[in-house]
């Protein structure tokens, strides 16, 4: 693995008497895809959470570009974005004003040519005049991915993001964040809950149980080591245990 | 600092503007109908006027300078549940905006609404009732400042609560204000509150102000002590509240709440 973009050391987050994550440690590779598994309440939320600088760590470290967190959130998020099902933009506003804040919130320059840009590489042309309120679930989705490439990043954080999408978009939206990791170098860190897109989509996976790492490797490594069929019976034997 | 990012939230409240007619509303109608009940008043009580002189000039004066600081408050408080309502905290949270930018931000819409509110105001009670707002002079402007940072001073505590107790605290965007009117002597001199009360308004910047402005209408004396101690309490408090907003920010990134908020 090239040096690592992200490094996460013994990362812990508990709420009260509740441990969400539980010293977890992993490195991301410039140009890597790192895929995060576990059931529901495993810690994956919590995780992405503290990587954007939401939720403080109750205790180790989060590096960035070899600059921590904490004392460099700005300069570290300038780089990072995400996308997630489970969130949505200002309904209120157009998709094409949508995509206008969030370049001038990040300081890009060019926003007309960088909004045309990613309108067309999402196909968004036939609705970006549209209120986003007024859009199907496939297409906030797309709206929010379009929101997290729009400015940039050398980091992307992605929550499920081809969940509600039908297979065709879905197999697009794979191809063009595989087009740009080979681009820009991208690094991105993935959760989804479909097996096949995870074993496509990643260079190596992690599995969390209970807040903690159980399992890390290629797809196939893991597999191999559970000896199970395939990564969702894997998925299944960690989740019953 | 950063001015785009700044700007980039100012831009995002105004797109909203453009076709919301609640929102406009909000600017035009609801502060045109508070006039006008009021302008009614005035006109009845002015029947009286060898009895209460400057009564006009009094009541019109301070509902309009206490519609300054109602607007101020409400630029603060609605612009942080615009994206409590759009479930947009996580995306601008996590992107490099910081909390100071944010309340930056609101304090840039606040006087927005504060200029649009006020031209209306002024220009219906001169339309309608022959007002003119300006007879206050010169001195207007350092008593709207001051109802301006009131405003604020209220808004950031009250977006602050709303941060750290979420949506049950909603509530308090609309009436928080009013906690703070009686003890404003808006319509009344101070000197009509029982002795406690007195002391209490005695620290709340925006009843010097409108002593202020009713001392320099029937005397025509400079309000400066007024104004100091207005300006003085006004910066103290805000000061406060700032501190008192990312110490929040910071106990519900503890939490985990900052996301959830609203939920």
């Amino acid at each position: 693995m090239s040096s690592p973009v992200v490094e996460v050391r013994n990362l812990s987050k508990r709420f009260g008497g509740f441990t969400a994550v539980d010293g977890i440690s992993f490195e991301i590779g410039r140009g890597e895809i790192l895929g995060l598994l576990g059931p529901n309440g495993a810690g994956k939320t919590t995780t992405f959470q503290m990587m954007l600088g939401l939720v403080t760590p109750t205790s180790g470290s989060i590096r960035m570009f070899g600059l921590d967190l904490q004392s460099n959130r700005e300069t570290i998020l300038q780089q990072v974005n995400f996308s997630s099902t489970y969130i949505s933009l200002p309904f209120s506003l157009t998709v094409e004003e949508n995509l206008r804040v969030v370049a001038r919130l990040y300081g890009m320059s060019n926003i007309a040519a960088r909004v045309d840009d990613m309108v067309k590489k999402l196909e968004m042309g036939d609705w970006r005049h549209k209120l986003t309120r007024k859009l199907s679930s496939g297409q906030m989705t797309r709206l929010t991915l379009a929101k997290a490439l729009l400015t940039e990043p050398k980091v992307l954080f992605l929550d499920e993001p081809t969940a509600s999408l039908d297979p065709d978009i879905a197999h697009k939206i794979r191809a063009i964040l595989l087009d740009e990791r080979q681009a820009t170098g991208l690094s991105i860190l993935y959760t989804s809950h479909n097996m096949r897109e995870m074993e496509e989509m990643s260079d190596r996976i992690i599995f969390l149980q209970r807040g903690k790492i159980v399992a890390e490797g290629t797809a196939k490594d893991i597999v191999a080591r559970f000896g199970q069929a395939d990564l969702e019976d894997v998925f299944l034997k960690i989740a019953r245990e | 600092m950063a001015y785009h990012r700044i700007a980039a939230l100012v831009i995002r409240h105004l797109y909203l503007y453009r076709r919301s007619l609640p929102r406009v509303m909000e600017i035009i109608y609801w502060p045109f109908l508070d006039l006008v009940v009021w302008g009614f008043i005035t006109v009845y009580l002015a029947t009286f006027q060898g009895q209460m002189p400057a009564v006009v000039t009094f009541l019109l004066g301070a509902l309009i300078l206490w519609d300054v600081l109602f607007r101020s408050q409400q630029g603060i408080t609605i612009s942080f549940l615009e994206e409590i309502w759009a479930r947009n905290l996580m995306n601008l949270f996590a992107s490099p905006l910081t909390p100071s930018e944010f309340l930056a931000a609101t304090m840039v819409m606040s006087l927005f609404k504060v200029t649009a509110v006020s031209v209306v105001m002024s220009l219906c009670a001169w339309l309608f009732y022959g007002y003119n707002v300006f007879i206050i002079g010169l001195w207007l402007m350092p008593f709207m400042a001051n109802l301006v940072l009131t405003g604020w001073i209220i808004g950031v505590f009250t977006t602050s609560l709303i941060m750290r107790f979420g949506q049950e605290a909603e509530v308090l965007a609309w009436s928080m204000v009013f906690l703070f009117q009686p003890i404003s002597c808006v319509f009344y001199p101070m000197d009509v509150l029982p002795a406690w009360l007195r002391g209490v308004a005695a620290i709340n910047p925006a009843a010097h102000v409108f002593e202020g402005m009713r001392g320099l209408l029937a005397t025509h004396a400079a309000p400066l002590t007024n104004l100091g101690l207005a300006s003085g309490l006004n910066l103290l408090y805000l000061g406060a509240v700032v501190l008192w907003f990312h110490h929040t920010f910071n106990v519900c990134k503890e939490r985990g709440s900052l996301v959830r908020v609203g939920e």
